[in-house]
């Protein structure tokens, strides 16, 4: 079973990527393993990811989502164990390869996590940080409007803009993980990465990030993970199934939930295993 | 995979079974209330021990907060100041003791006269010189001078009642004849006393009358000063290396049981290190206050570190993948975020520390800080003591006197460590974890 669904993935992506390889492949993964020490946590992956679009990663938990995530800006790097094989190009280029700076890599590809983690200082600041390290403004009053604008196309400026100085960590969850969002594209990245952003949070809060999602959709390349199926199709152009740490289908979001080419799809999406 | 496994019903309860629970729960809650009060009668325990300390320290020491001065009149001749106002080197001595005999006329035997001047402390000239200095115009003017004179450390502990007359004369410092007079100089009103000023303002002396800490406290001032502004550098500096950027193998798990072992080390051998190092192999001075620093920076190394790292690691991964995730460098996420995060846990060790080097002899003594210093040091090479140092000489000297000066410089001390860790305290209470 495991060998069939092994080629059944394969020959999707393959057949996928080379559809899409003409168009416009940002990121583009080939026979990428991850080791995490011994286990071996993500099997050669073959995936392709297109710009201005929003893919979606779903799968059972522990299948190897975040870690290929974290693969795509070298957020891997950070942790000891790991081992990635394989290359991974932005723009044709392998993130991988030596030369590549990872700081600068990540200035690239932004990333929000699945906690809302921003810094225990005024909401201000946690926005202006990116813009100030990457020396990206020049003047006090640019980079006001770097933060009111980010905070604006993360949808929060309305309720924060009269307390700018308060700490980050005085939002709700909701407005904390938008604050996260908005520090993410305030360093304009082509592409950002999300790591369950909405696990957090309730409906509302919930919807007003997907509306977000289909707001930046239209200026950067969407990477997220998600446990829910709803949200993978309500936002998602392109859907990928990881199971086990193997790509199983990769394709268009409406056919993977209409018409799934594998079993084990069928299954997850239908929520009969997981 | 799929299929359900229908609920097992929970086993009802009987009525025998409940009673087993009720009394269950009873012994439970005796044993609760037992372990509350072992743990309320250990708290007292120990604050009953902190206030017997304290009180036995205060009762022993406050006495010697005051200090017994003499009022004596001296009459000023042009011999004693020059026709500039300069003061010239007359024989103070002599001044002091004409004026006491000139209290006790009929006192003429030889002897008895030598017991007089003997209630009068050994440094009253000096002190008599300094005022005449001060005030010259004024002496000139006026012809006499009034001056506050020290009285000798045993007329000082008579009048404070650690001396009483109640042993026969032999047995005691301060005779009867010296008794009579005393008695007579406090009804003519001559004796009044002070704040003992001169404990914060003198070095070290002989004389109990004339010893103040003032050497020690600067010394012990030099040695925090240059403890903390090497090691907590340094110790910070390791912290972060070692939680931040060495790569976990044999090497740096065998450093870190090292580092924890020298935590452990008996402070004497660090005092020892320090001898062998810096005095015989460096040639740095002896009883420098900057050798000190050395040695109690080694001493005091290991604990900074340790709380440094500990405050590191405290500092949620999130921040760092936080930082790291909008495309800061390494430096920048531990320089703009963990190390602020940090910086209370990192401090309030530092300070814990530092009382802890503040509070420490026994390697100073192996450098020589021991000696019997009078001079106040004025830089960091000059000989100098520390108060516990000084707590320690003055604890072994055979004065009475001696005594109640060892329990207030036990007292100053304490002060000294208690205000650093309130500090401690107050930086931990600041900064409370903002994550
Ligand atoms: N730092 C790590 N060290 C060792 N193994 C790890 C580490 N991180 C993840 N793994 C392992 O790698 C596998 C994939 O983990 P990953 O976090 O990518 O799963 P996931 O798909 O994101 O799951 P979830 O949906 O629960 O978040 C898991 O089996 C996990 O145990
Ligand atoms: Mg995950």
């Amino acid at each position: 079973m495991s060998l069939s669904s092994k080629k059944d993935a394969q020959r999707v992506s393959l057949g996928d990527s080379l559809l899409v390889e003409t168009a416009c492949a940002k990121l583009a993964a080939r026979n990428v393993n991850v080791f995490y020490g011994e286990k071996h946590a993500i099997k050669d992956v073959t995936l392709d990811i297109n710009c201005n679009e929003v893919t979606a990663l779903i799968g059972p938990s522990g299948c190897g989502k975040s870690t290929f995530l974290r693969c795509l800006n070298r957020m891997n790097d950070t942790i000891d164990t790991c081992r990635v094989t394989g290359t991974i190009t932005l723009d044709g280029e392998n993130i991988y390869a030596s030369k590549v700076d990872s700081v600068y890599l990540r200035t690239r590809v932004g990333m929000v996590f699945q906690k809302p983690n921003p810094f225990p200082k005024s909401i201000f600041e946690n926005v202006a940080y990116g813009p100030r390290i990457h020396g990206l403004t020049s003047s006090r009053s640019e980079l006001e409007s770097v933060v009111l604008t980010s905070l604006e196309r993360a949808g929060l400026l309305e309720e924060v803009r009269d307390r700018l100085h308060a700490s980050g960590i005085s939002l709700s969850g909701g407005q904390q993980q938008r604050l996260c969002i908005a520090r993410a594209i305030a360093v304009s990245p082509e592409v950002i990465l999300m790591d369950e952003p909405c696990s957090a949070l309730d409906p509302i809060a919930t919807a007003k990030i997907e509306e977000l999602i289909d707001e930046l959709q239209h200026n950067f390349t969407i990477v997220i993970v998600t446990h829910s199926m709803q949200q993978a199709a309500r936002v998602s152009q392109r859907t990928a199934f990881f199971h086990l740490g193997e790509l199983v289908e990769c394709g268009g979001t409406e056919q993977i939930f209409t018409n799934p080419v594998n079993r084990l799809t069928q299954g997850y999406i239908t929520g009969r295993f997981g | 995979m799929n299929s359900r496994i229908p609920p097992t019903p929970l086993p009802s309860l009987s009525i025998q079974s409940t009673q087993c629970l009720r009394a269950r729960i009873r012994r439970r809650h005796v044993a609760e209330r037992r372990f509350r009060f072992y743990g309320f009668s250990a708290m007292v325990l120990t604050l009953a021990v902190l206030v017997l300390v304290f009180s036995f320290i205060l009762s022993k020491s406050y006495t010697a907060f005051q200090e017994n001065v003499l009022s004596l009149r001296i009459a000023i001749d042009s011999a004693m100041i020059d026709s500039k106002g300069n003061p010239l080197t007359a024989d103070y001595r002599e001044l002091i003791q004409k004026a006491v005999a000139g209290l006790f006329p009929a006192v003429t035997d030889r002897h008895d006269r030598h017991l007089l001047f003997s209630l009068i402390s050994e440094g009253a000239p000096y002190a008599l010189r300094a005022l005449v200095t001060r005030q010259r115009q004024q002496a000139k003017r006026d012809g006499n001078i009034i001056v506050d004179v020290l009285l000798s450390d045993e007329a000082d502990q008579f009048l404070k009642g650690h001396i009483t007359a109640h042993v026969s004369e032999k047995e005691r410092k301060i005779k009867d004849l010296q008794v009579t007079w005393l008695k007579e100089l406090q009804a003519r009103g001559l004796i009044h006393s002070r704040f003992n000023i001169t404990l914060f303002t003198a070095g070290d002396s002989r004389e109990p009358e004339l010893a103040g800490i003032l050497g020690a406290v600067t010394g012990s001032f030099y040695l925090v000063i240059v403890t903390l502004g090497l090691s907590f550098p340094v110790g910070v500096a390791s912290a972060v290396y070692l939680e931040e950027f060495a790569p976990r193998n044999r090497l740096t798990d065998m450093i870190e049981v090292n580092i924890n072992n020298l935590a452990a080390v008996p402070s004497v051998v660090f005092g020892l290190l320090g001898l062998a190092v810096f005095l015989n192999g460096l040639s740095f001075p002896r009883s420098a206050p900057l050798v000190g620093g050395f040695v109690l920076s080694l001493l005091i190394l290991p604990t900074i570190i340790l709380a440094a790292r500990a405050a590191l690691k405290a500092v949620p991964l999130s921040i760092r993948e936080a930082a790291l995730g909008i495309g800061a460098s390494k430096m920048q996420s531990i320089l703009h975020h963990v190390l602020p995060l940090a910086m209370p846990g990192i401090m309030t060790g530092t300070i814990l520390g530092l009382a802890h080097a503040l509070g420490e002899s026994a390697p100073l003594l192996m450098i020589g800080m021991v000696a019997f210093v009078v001079d106040t040091p004025v830089t960091l090479l000059d000989p100098a003591t520390v108060l516990p140092v000084q707590i320690y000489l003055w604890a072994d000297s055979p004065e009475r006197a001696f005594l109640e000066k060892t329990a207030a410089a036990i007292v100053v001390l304490l002060g000294f460590l208690i205000a650093m860790n309130t500090i401690a305290i107050m930086v931990r209470i600041k900064f409370e974890r903002r994550w």
